[in-house]
């Protein structure tokens, strides 16, 4: 996937101002930056929730909007913070909705594996028969991610798969995301506020400030005392624990 | 099967009230004088009785599958036809026929109905989608009032044409005029719910969101709209013959949604089963209270509808959404409480 001067304005005030970088596939990349700094925005134009206002992305060989909606949610699965269900659907439910891409009404076989597989692959099986307003929130984001399993997309984005999860649950959201590039060879695109969770997990740091790109590159690239302080404006010390940079800031 | 179990129950209940109707009425009649062979009595039962009964089902599966597709289109559970301004709107079209078409048939006013329901249900919703409420609770405040100003536009203008009298037949819901040829409109109801059947997973995609529709592909404005369009063709066509029946809409689809969930696939056919009682029941309550008169079923929908309905506000506040447990034991465990905590934005 590659991204090209791409823009967004809000009310005159641009919040995306000429991003451009490509990701590279099967890897884990985090966004991360300041409050405002275009991060879900630019996640939300290249999941093609969001359009932009110029810039291209190119997407698997062909420019993003020529793609038709059906053939990239098979390719292409996006999760924003606004899925917070308020419907009754049991766990199996929502994951169905996973193959509908594909199969739309009519399930075939396969596509009842494929979702077996899925519940499995999160052990959700002791709960897929109740009711998503009956689980806890970590359950409830691990249902999603069960979801986009099922919908089998080489490109998986999650906008702060973390958020309003406790530490437990934020740290086994982390673990997943780090098994679906491993195991599943998906390539996974963050936002996240946590500093650490990006650099312990992913394998490249997209960081952004006032609607440009700050740095990108590998952690080790991007996560030093310097880009830190630069890009969040507090200082930071840098730790090197189990191999990864870890930072502290005050 | 436990899911099927709760559909055969209401399935078996409605037959037999079903049955048990065609030979309640001002006339007395019984199933030995038919098989007897009494031509006046059958003349009765083909014209009137039956035409009734097969109305009153219609109306109660329509009006109740309408509301079920609303509650889930706009994910709100106070979105019905009668507090989205889908009746309201419909009775207006049907005064712009009686006012324009003084000679119209049946057909040409329930086009305009038609007409006049989706474009006030299709206003509504656009609205509601502007303005983006924090309260769910505002949502259908804001459509009763809607509904008030078109109700208020209409009675105003019956009064300068004096149409009062002829509109009041539309105002309020009642089955005494349902007679064989004059009422055929309603079966557009079967089809339509069988379409919404058909669509039913579109439209549970769409209820959760636009952008969870994107993800799976699903055009969400196309989708929200002829979901709408179909609710509002259903509730006109129930308008058009019977006149106004309000709660239904409202509440079947939230107590079905209480034991079956919001997968409309698996609760459709229970919902219309529900409603298709609900208003049967009514309706021979009304006609047994003054016997051999009869009280228009919006009265007694009215009073037993909103007593229902304080109850399900009541059972709401204490218990929030929890789910009643047909069959088993509620299991009680990690269910943490549910609350919908806004995150920060990036």
């Amino acid at each position: 996937m590659q991204i090209q001067k791409l823009s967004k304005q809000y009310d005159g005030k641009t919040v995306v101002d000429g991003v451009s970088f490509s990701i590279p596939k099967g890897k884990v990349i985090s966004l991360i930056g300041p409050n405002g700094a275009g991060k879900s925005t630019v996640m939300g134009m290249i999941s093609r929730l969001i359009a932009q206002d110029s810039g291209l992305i190119h997407f698997e060989g062909k420019e993003m909007g020529k793609w038709k909606s059906r053939e990239l949610s098979k390719r292409l699965a996006i999760l924003t913070q606004s899925n917070h269900i308020q419907m009754k659907l049991t766990v199996r439910e929502l994951v169905t909705f996973g193959r509908f891409p594909y199969s739309g009404n009519r399930l075939t076989r396969e596509d009842q594996e494929i979702i077996d597989r899925a519940i499995r692959y999160m052990e959700l099986e002791t709960f897929e028969d109740r009711f998503l307003d009956e689980l806890s929130g970590g359950q409830r984001q691990r249902a999603l991610i069960a979801m986009v399993i099922a919908q089998d997309t080489e490109y998986v984005l999650l906008d702060e798969p973390t958020n309003n999860l406790d530490i437990y649950h934020a740290t086994n959201m982390m673990k997943t995301v780090r098994r679906l590039c491993d195991e599943l060879g998906k390539t996974v695109i963050l936002v996240l506020h946590e500093i650490n969770y990006a650099a312990f997990y992913s394998d490249y740091i997209c960081a952004f400030k006032d609607g440009k790109i700050a740095k990108f590159g590998t952690v080790e690239e991007v996560i030093t005392k310097e880009n830190l302080s630069e890009i969040y404006q507090v200082d930071f010390e840098i730790l090197n624990i189990a191999g990864k940079p870890l930072s502290i800031y005050y | 099967m436990k899911s099927v179990r709760s559909t055969l129950v209401l399935l078996a209940v409605l037959g037999v009230l079903s049955v048990w109707s065609l030979f309640v009425g001002a006339i007395d009649m019984t199933p030995s004088q038919l098989l007897a062979g009494d031509l006046h009595r059958w003349e009765i039962f083909l014209a009137s009785r039956l035409p009734r009964l097969l109305a009153i089902l219609c109306t109660g599966v329509g009006m109740s599958v309408a509301g079920l597709m609303m509650q889930q289109l706009c994910s709100n559970k106070f979105v019905s036809p009668t507090t989205g301004a889908t009746i309201s709107s419909a009775q207006f079209g049907i005064l712009l026929a009686l006012l324009f078409l003084p000679n119209s048939t049946l057909w040409s006013r329930a086009l305009f109905a038609f007409g006049a329901a989706i474009l006030g249900t299709w206003v509504f919703v656009w609205f509601i989608q502007r303005i983006r409420f924090q309260d769910a609770v505002m949502v259908p405040l804001v459509g009763v009032m809607f509904g008030n100003v078109i109700g208020g536009v209409t009675s105003y203008l019956a009064y300068q044409y004096e149409m009062t009298q002829a509109l009041s037949t539309w105002l309020v819901g009642h089955f005494s005029l349902v007679l064989k040829g004059r009422y055929e409109i309603v079966w557009l109801t079967v089809p339509l719910v069988v379409l919404a059947f058909l669509f039913a997973n579109h439209f549970n995609i769409v209820g959760l969101g636009r952008d969870f529709s994107k993800n799976l592909g699903v055009p969400y404005n196309v989708v929200l709209f002829l979901g709408l369009t179909i609710a509002a063709m259903i509730t006109a066509s129930v308008v058009v013959v019977v006149g106004s029946i309000s709660y239904i809409g409202l509440i079947v689809p939230n107590i079905v949604t209480m034991y079956k969930g919001d997968k409309i696939r698996g609760t459709l056919v229970d919902t219309a089963l529900f409603g298709a009682i609900f208003v049967l029941g009514c309706d021979m309550i009304g006609r047994a209270v003054i016997h051999p008169y009869e009280l228009p079923i919006e009265l007694i929908v009215g009073v037993l509808g909103s007593l229902i309905f304080v109850g399900l506000l009541f059972y709401r506040l204490k218990y929030g959404r929890k789910s009643i447990r047909l069959g088993r034991a509620p299991e009680t465990g990690c269910a943490a409480p549910v609350a919908a905590v806004e995150g920060g934005e990036g």
